[in-house]
């Protein structure tokens, strides 16, 4: 799909800029877009850094077990295949608690380490596993406690009340995570199902009914 | 309100600067030494988005600067209208996903010339703040780890920021209507 999405929005723009006679748009836009893609990645670059810096000293100092221990029951229901004491779950709790106090900047790096965590659970090293999935699937949705940059543009703009936002964001961004976690839910079931099974057949179905329910309630 | 959400985003970061050290440093850790082995990692990390960013960015400036992306927004708004949808903030559902500086500097121009406490500047603020860049998200956090098949993630991505789109609309018309 991301292959088709890619070559649409290429192609597409490539055949408007032609049918509107300003080719020449697609060459300066493409390299401005390169640009833009190496300048957001040299950006990254100190603020990857500095956290990776700063969270193998929560990893090394036990921090990181701590929470997810404290945390644990939503995330192994969100994350059912990753072992209790694994790193990553330190990682995924870290990245969601970035995610929800809106810190961006540490969300990031958080979630790509808990990326590269998973990726040491992964049997096909080059496809994203269901577990990765639901970290992406939590990430693209964000779910936000305080948005941060929006406040402060609102104030910037001589909002009467700047954080009156602050609860129609987390209303909307909570129906956005619990679609995606549900979407997620769904694609990863179907995801399961289709893969060769493990040789006791009962398992399984059984465990599918309850699961069917819940999906609909 | 405004107050405690100000000093939280002002103290989170900072004690979590001092507070993580120091933990460690109690446990024994040899604190600046493990920090640059961790740190050595991002360097690498970041390097290796490149190639994904550079591609990704590629195809979605190429797409708005054609005039493409101001075509379909043209050609969807009015059935929006008909909805109760101002049609001005179509544009933004497109940008979301795509791309978030794109989508954060249409808001932030809807905000202005509408005014933060408008209806439309409410819709954008929630809008903005409510989901983050698909494309962005996966393109990032895949490429770091070098995976190329994301399965369904995209479909999931998608399907979220269409739902967290309706969902901001509906509940500013609900709160604030």
């Amino acid at each position: 799909m991301i292959n088709v999405i890619w070559l649409a929005l290429i192609v597409i723009g490539f055949g408007f800029a032609a049918a509107q006679g300003n080719i020449e748009t697609v060459t300066s836009a493409a390299f401005d877009g390169a640009k833009t893609g190496v300048t957001v990645c040299f950006g990254l670059i100190s603020v990857l850094v500095f956290w990776l810096g700063m969270m193998k000293l929560a990893e090394e100092s036990g921090l990181l077990q701590k929470i997810a221990k404290l945390m644990g029951p939503i995330v192994r229901f969100l994350f059912p295949d990753v072992p209790r004491n694994h790193p990553a779950m330190g990682y995924i709790l870290s990245n969601m608690s970035a995610n929800l106090l809106g810190l961006g900047n540490a969300a990031t790096p958080m979630g790509i380490k808990a990326m590269q965590e998973l990726q040491t659970l992964n049997p096909d090293k080059t496809a994203a596993s269901p577990a990765m999935c639901t970290l992406l699937a939590l990430n693209t949705a964000s779910i936000t406690l305080i948005p941060t940059t929006l406040i402060a543009i609102r104030m910037n703009y001589q909002s009467a009340n700047p954080t009156e936002i602050v609860g129609t964001t987390l209303a909307a961004t909570m129906v956005a995570t619990l679609a995606a976690v549900a979407a997620d839910r769904w694609y990863r079931r179907k995801f399961l199902n289709r893969r060769p099974k493990p040789p006791i057949p009962a398992g399984p179905a059984a465990a599918l009914q309850p699961d069917a329910q819940d999906m609909k309630g | 309100m405004t107050a405690i959400i100000n000093m939280i985003s002002a103290w989170a970061i900072p004690v979590l600067i001092a507070f993580i050290p120091l933990f460690a440093f109690t446990k024994k850790v040899p604190v600046y030494e493990s920090f640059v082995v961790g740190a050595k990692e991002g360097f690498q990390t970041a390097v290796q988005i490149i190639p994904n960013l550079v591609g990704m960015m590629v195809a979605i400036s190429v797409f708005r600067a054609s005039g493409a992306l101001d075509f379909f927004v043209g050609w969807t708004g009015p059935f929006l209208h008909r909805l109760g949808v101002p049609s001005e903030i179509l544009p933004l559902g497109l940008l979301r996903p795509l791309t978030g500086t794109g989508s954060l500097a249409f808001a932030t121009d809807l905000i202005s010339v509408y005014g933060p406490d408008s209806m439309i500047g409410r819709m954008a603020s929630t809008i903005q703040g409510s989901t983050d860049t698909t494309l962005y998200v996966l393109t990032v956090y895949m490429g770091a780890v070098g995976i190329r098949n994301g399965r369904y993630s995209l479909k999931v991505g998608l399907f979220s920021d269409v739902v967290g789109f309706i969902a901001s609309i509906a509940v500013c018309l609900l709160f604030f209507g």
